[in-house]
């Protein structure tokens, strides 16, 4: 096969940038991805079968019957996990990744977000650091990510959004749904800061696709008019265009390959047909999400790496971590329900920072639309499982609630982490991920906390009943799953230095969410692509004078 | 010892070359249900019924959760196959016990205060059908249940918007928008 400059590993939020943004620098690259290219005809609005609810399967992969994951629960039984189970964190395996179905919401992360640590101290029992980069050096990245791949909404009435140089590319979706028309003027009332959501969404017609349809199924579904941005429909169309990138799909990478050197010479995985194959490369690009990157890594195993690349000190699979979802449902006398997509729209950054006594906090924002099945999870504790009553509540307040939400930013622990298990292999042999650990105490305090806020601006705004959720002690990760390959200067703490770049081998970059030392109080996907044009534009200046001389 | 997954179309392959009249996907079952036997059947329809019953609503039966259920045991549920047989025979063994009769032969009352006192592996299966029947009544009818959406038409969600393409299989005439 031949060599090429560049081999990514993964079409996702990460993958997909830096495949484009080299092949646009004149690299060859060959970019890998495990799923397939899905359409919107390829998986209907399947209300069981999606991203979001998964009981006849996920609907953009992986499947169920190739993928186990091993998970260890806190009493420490270990179960074999079908990939649409819950527990196994699964984000997508697809080209776009959790870009083609996702919820789309677009956020830079603030400018405490990326010293934790300084700002709050560490807890005990926490591994929470600073980053390496800050706020000021992602900025224009930030700013790439919401032109190119597409951004709408308004943060201009947030008092706490980081500087930015530009506006956002595209005005809110309009007109507002209900519910935000029933929480805006109850935040303003509390004193808070509502405002429209950034999205990468279009709400006009943007990079020649049209504006969203503002139809129910929005988020875990695959856009069917194609106005949901994602890698999918903007940058992984372009690096294609260049010429100079080709995309793989079906492709299951088994291991990093490197010399005697230590220096990676490509990768070795199977193809659509099952057949290995080895892919050299001057550089190698791991951009597989935060479980399967770690695995990738920890399943690199040489002469030189005996316990995996970059993890001579113990730390990739480490810090495993998402997000803590912590919020409060209301219910309300009148009809809240318009059925105008794709629900959440209306947010508040009052409590990111700044609640006494906690280190850090969460955006608060009203959840995307809950489908009739998605309901049932929704309900008070009070209302039986079973029988009239559940009928008679379903009846009574399915068009008459409002969920408020939010992301928070968690503590990161040391011993919540991927492995590569010992025993348990997938269908072509690899040892699967093995996920263990929990959650830190505090990161529960701050849940309960945001809880409060939530419950608290759900009765402002005429909630009759509420009542809060607050997730359990177990292990985060799902969509958001971050943290495994940490970014830091010092090679003994962290996996990767501050452009991605695995300390122990130069030509291995690491690019997802892996590397974020803290996964912010927001869904981390623009931070995902900012990072992702940061670290392809130094790989850019780093590599393209000695591209095939190593 | 070292555990390797192998995809089960490649069993059902194999096993369906060798096999000259191999039925659809299925269990093997003679008569309407592919997994199901008729008593089985009517014991799940009964079990159904009390999880989601008929009010000036449809319940479960009217809303056919049963075909929900029968078809994905036939496929993605296959791996409770045995979980329902083993609780559909327990749920009458008890049922017989207390009542002398079968599960779908008590009365309503009867069988809603047995299912409120189960315990054990009969309440873990009572709370699979639960699920099951959740998913049925409520999911998209395409699945199987939730036959001529009842149960949206019951919440007043619109069942087939106006805009977009429209690439569902719902059964019968699309209705009118909610009761809003």
């Amino acid at each position: 096969m031949k060599h090429v400059n560049a081999v990514v590993v993964g079409a996702g939020a990460g993958g997909g940038i830096v495949a484009k943004q080299l092949a646009e620098a004149g690299f060859s690259v060959v970019l890998l991805e495990r799923g397939k290219w899905l359409t919107a005809y390829d998986c209907r609005k399947d209300d069981l079968r999606n991203q979001r609810t998964t009981v006849l399967g996920n609907g953009t992969g992986p499947d169920d019957e190739r993928h186990p994951r091993v998970v260890v629960e806190a009493d420490g039984q270990e179960r074999i996990l079908r990939a649409s189970e819950p527990g196994y964190h699964n984000n997508a395996a697809c080209v776009g990744g959790g870009t083609l179905t996702y919820g789309a919401m677009a956020w830079r992360f603030m400018e405490q977000d990326f010293r934790m640590r300084s700002t709050y101290g560490c807890p005990e029992g926490s591994t929470l650091e600073d980053w390496p980069i800050s706020y000021q050096d992602l900025e224009p990245y930030y700013e790439k990510a919401e032109y190119e791949i597409g951004v709408s909404g308004d943060v201009g009435p947030d008092p706490f959004h980081a500087p930015r140089r530009k506006p956002l590319p595209m005005p809110p979706l309009s007109p507002p749904t209900r519910e935000h028309e029933i929480l805006k003027p109850a935040a303003r009332r509390l004193g808070l800061h509502p405002f429209d959501i950034p999205m990468l969404r279009n709400s006009v017609p943007y990079n020649g696709r049209p504006a969203c349809m503002r139809c129910r199924w929005c988020v875990g579904f695959v856009c069917e008019v194609n106005a949901k941005n994602g890698t999918q429909n903007t940058v992984i169309p372009k690096a294609l265009a260049t010429g100079a990138c080709q995309l793989r799909t079906e492709c299951v990478v088994k291991e990093i390959q490197t010399d005697s050197r230590g220096r990676a010479t490509g990768v070795a995985y199977f193809d659509a047909r099952d057949r290995l194959q080895v892919q050299t490369a001057d550089l190698v690009v791991v951009c597989c999400g935060a479980i399967e990157s770690a695995r990738l890594l920890l399943n690199s195993k040489s002469r030189l790496f005996p316990n995996g690349i970059g993890n001579r000190y113990d730390w990739v699979g480490r810090n495993l971590q998402g997000h803590s979802y912590c919020g409060a449902v209301g219910l309300f006398e009148q009809i809240t329900y318009d059925d105008i997509g794709p629900g959440a729209s209306l947010a508040i950054c009052d409590f990111n920072h700044g609640n006494s006594g906690l280190r850090g906090g969460a955006m608060l924002a009203n959840e995307f639309i809950r489908l009739p099945y998605q309901f049932i999870g929704r309900m008070p504790p009070e209302v039986p499982r079973w029988g009239k009553a559940h009928k008679d509540f379903m009846r009574q307040w399915y068009r008459r609630s409002i969920m408020v939400q939010g992301p928070v930013q968690e503590m990161p622990v040391f011993d919540a982490r991927v492995q590569a298990d010992p025993k348990v292999k997938d269908y072509w042999g690899i040892p699967v991920a093995r996920l263990s650990g929990g959650k830190h105490p505090h990161t529960l305090e701050i849940c309960r906390h945001i809880a409060d806020k939530a419950e608290a601006w759900l009765k402002e705004a005429g909630a009759i009943r509420t009542w809060k959720r607050v997730p359990g002690p177990g292990l985060s990760g799902g969509q958001h799953q971050a943290g495994t390959c940490r970014m830091g200067n010092d090679p003994k703490s962290s996996v990767v230095n501050r452009y991605c770049r695995v300390h122990d081998v130069e030509n291995v970059y690491v690019v997802d969410a892996s590397v974020h030392v803290t996964n912010g109080g927001f869904n981390p996907v623009l931070t995902i692509m900012a990072i992702a044009y940061w670290a392809s534009a130094h790989m850019v200046k780093e590599w393209s004078g000695r591209r095939g001389r190593i | 010892m070292s555990q390797t997954f192998k995809p089960p179309r490649r069993r059902f392959l194999a096993a369906a070359s060798g096999a000259a009249v191999a039925p659809l996907v299925g269990c093997g079952r003679a008569g309407p249900w592919r997994c199901f036997t008729p008593d089985e059947a009517e014991t799940v329809i009964a079990l159904s019924e009390q999880i989601i019953p008929a009010d000036q609503d449809p319940g479960a039966r009217e809303a056919g959760v049963i075909h929900y259920i029968d078809r994905h045991l036939a496929g993605h549920f296959r791996r409770f196959q045995p979980v329902y047989r083993r609780g559909l025979a327990e749920l009458d063994r008890l049922s017989r016990r207390r009542f002398g009769r079968r599960f779908a032969q008590l009365n309503f009352d009867q069988q809603t205060r047995l299912l409120e006192g189960l315990s054990g592996e009969l309440k873990a299966f009572f709370n699979l059908v639960i699920d099951h029947t959740m998913q049925g009544f409520y999911g998209d009818p395409r699945h199987g249940g939730n036959r001529d959406a009842v149960s949206w038409r019951m919440l007043g969600v619109p069942l087939v918007p106006v805009r977009g393409r429209q690439h569902y299989d719902l059964t019968g005439e699309p209705a009118q928008g909610g009761n809003s």
